[in-house]
Order: C-alpha cells, then sequence, then structure tokens
C-alpha cells in the first residue's frame, strides 16, 4: 500500500494514487490483494500448528479433553460466534459502501464492525476470569480442584494459547479498521481507490474464519 | 479499479449472514445430540461449509483472479498434510509402544491424596 492518494485524479488523467511500477490501477489493486492473500496463507498456517497440536493430543488424551472441554461455556461461545458473524456481515458493508463512495456509510459499518469486536473481547474477558478464579490454567499454573485427568492442565494449554493468539488478532484487527475510519473520514478512499479497506476486511474475515473452526473444536466437541 | 466486481447486490451478503446463523444454530444444537464418532465429523463439516461461505462471499474469492484462492487453498493442503504425517505416526505407533505416548500416571495413591501433584505432572506433557 501507498501512502498516496491524498489527491484524487481529475477524471480520466492518470490516479495519483498508481505507483510507478505498476501498469495501471487494477493490476496494483489485483498485486495487493494478492499479497494479502500470501499474509493469510501465513495465519493459516501459523494457526494451524496449534489446530493440529491440538488434534493429536486429543487422541491421546480424550478423557482429559472431554473433563476439559465441560468447563467452557458453549452459550458464551455461541454469542461470541455470533458476534463475529455479525462483524464479517458490517464489514463486508462497509467494504460494499467504500466501493460506491459512499462515506457516512462505510464509516457507520466500520464503526459496528469495531463494537462487535469490543463485545467478543468482553465475553472473552469475563470467560478468562472465571477460568483463572477456578485455576483452570496451563501446565503447572493448573490449581482446579473440582477433579479430572490432571492432563487438563493440556488442553487449557490449548485452550488460552489458541483462543490467545485469536484474541490477539482481535485486538489487531479493531486497530486496523480504526486507522481505515480515520482514513475514511479524511476522504481518502472512493470507488477509485479502497484498497486499504479491501485488504483489512481480507484480515478481519480471517480472523472471523479462524473462529468458526475455534469455537466447535473448543466448545462443541466432546 | 473492480468497481463492478463489488457491484453484486448487498443482499447477497444479508442472505449469507442469515444461512451462517442459521448453521451456528444447527451446529450448537448438534452438539447437545451425540452422534458417536460422527460428533467431529459434523462438527467439522458445518464449519467448513461456514468457512467456504465466509470464503467465497464475504472474501470476494467468488469474483476474484483464481490466484487468491489457489494461494489459499494451497495453504489448505499443505495443513493437511501437516496433519497427516504426525497422525498416521500417533495412530501407528501403539503397535510398537503400547501407550508409549500418554504420560506415565502418578501411582493412584499419590494422585487422590495431593491434587498438587497432578498439576506437576502435567508439565512433563506430551508424546515421548
Amino acid at each position: 500500500m501507498s501512502a498516496d492518494s491524498h489527491a484524487v485524479a481529475p477524471h480520466g488523467a492518470e490516479p495519483a494514487f498508481r505507483q510507478h511500477h505498476f501498469i495501471n490501477a487494477e493490476q496494483q489493486f489485483s498485486t495487493s490483494k494478492l499479497g494479502m492473500w500470501l499474509l493469510l496463507a501465513t495465519e493459516i498456517l501459523m494457526f494451524g500448528g496449534l489446530f493440529v497440536g491440538y488434534g493429536l493430543m486429543q487422541g491421546v488424551y480424550p478423557e482429559a479433553w472431554v473433563a476439559g472441554h465441560h468447563h467452557l461455556d458453549r452459550p458464551l461461545g455461541a454469542l461470541n460466534t455470533v458476534f463475529l458473524l455479525v462483524s464479517s456481515y458490517t464489514m463486508v458493508m462497509a467494504v460494499h459502501y467504500a466501493s460506491t463512495s459512499n462515506k457516512a456509510k462505510t464509516l457507520l459499518n466500520l464503526f459496528l464492525t469495531i463494537g462487535f469486536a469490543a463485545g467478543f473481547l468482553v465475553v472473552k474477558y469475563f470467560e478468562y476470569s472465571h477460568k483463572f478464579h477456578d485455576g483452570l490454567l496451563p501446565g503447572r499454573y493448573f490449581t482446579y480442584h473440582g477433579g479430572g485427568p490432571p492432563q487438563q492442565a493440556m488442553f487449557f494449554g490449548f485452550y488460552f494459547c489458541m483462543t490467545g493468539l485469536h484474541g490477539i488478532h482481535v485486538v489487531i484487527g479493531m486497530g486496523l479498521i480504526a486507522w481505515i475510519m480515520m482514513r475514511t473520514a479524511r476522504g481518502e478512499f472512493s470507488s477509485e481507490y479502497y484498497t486499504p479497506v479491501d485488504l483489512v476486511g481480507l484480515y478481519w474475515h480471517l480472523v472471523d474464519l479462524i473462529w468458526i473452526y475455534l469455537f466447535p473444536l473448543l466448545y462443541l466437541v466432546s | 479499479m473492480s468497481e463492478h466486481v463489488h457491484s453484486s447486490s448487498p443482499r447477497i451478503y444479508l442472505v449469507i449472514l442469515a444461512v451462517l446463523l442459521m448453521l451456528t444454530v444447527i451446529t450448537v444444537g448438534a452438539a447437545y445430540v451425540n452422534f458417536g464418532p460422527f460428533n467431529l465429523v459434523i462438527a467439522v463439516l458445518i464449519a467448513t461449509t461456514k468457512a467456504t461461505l465466509v470464503a467465497l462471499f464475504f472474501m470476494h474469492l467468488r469474483h476474484d483472479p483464481p490466484i487468491n484462492a489457489i494461494v489459499f487453498v494451497s495453504s489448505l493442503i499443505f495443513l493437511g498434510l501437516f496433519l497427516l504425517f504426525p497422525l498416521i505416526d500417533i495412530q501407528s505407533r501403539d503397535r510398537v509402544i503400547p501407550n508409549g505416548l500418554r504420560m506415565q500416571s502418578p501411582p493412584p495413591a499419590a494422585a487422590k491424596q495431593a491434587p498438587a501433584a497432578a498439576p506437576a505432572a502435567g508439565e512433563h506433557a506430551p508424546a515421548h
């Protein structure tokens, strides 16, 4: 992405946001998008390591996994799923309105997206504090006295690593969306150029995509 | 730019959202029914349906140049390989060392009297 586009080009002229090493604006847009998809591929592989470890250890200690997931709150997990799905919808609407130069509705939808993301984090905060209170923590910090297989400590190791890494992505996403809101408010985007909105949208949908797998695997499967 | 590409009516996004929420309800509901070994299969199938909808519609893969989908699907193929080989290892290792993957359980008496011993054992976790 460029540090670009403060001036929108007059109609018909070469757009100001086009960087000289691209043939045209269309190629610049496609290239940026491909770069974003490559980043998302690395994200998938990073989370993939945790998913693979989680799946394998579930095979080795099935009873600890069943005991561990009984401590997770299904309604809260489902509520967070709804928050993220709706935020994905408002994000895609923001991209749509950015691509049709509707500044007010772009801002509104980006704001709603941040709102749902914040709701997700609030629910996560209550879930985490409940786990902390009960001593349902990873490894040697596991001090839960309610019984069950000791390997639950490993289950909660995976739980906190996976939801924690995902939570960090939610926070980063909120920061990116706030940045996009600022640039939208400054009038930097139009139907001619809205690449950053589109790319942040892709990132946000990936955060949603990962939660789509985290939720059933952590909360639902017994 | 690709203004025309995104010009699909915003109504389709609302339909997709409704389907995604419906699938969420179904997957939560299915979790309360015991399908035995199919619990995991059902949950992962529903999640994959949802992920496909998000990728195709919200992430615009449906209208994108195919290279983006190739990148995405490649990452999933490599993730599958990553899962496959350790899975073969773990599933077949029992034939060589029965229970070799599980950490040694503390003696039953110690485990009952001192729950603090359990987390200590938890540290020396996985696959040896």
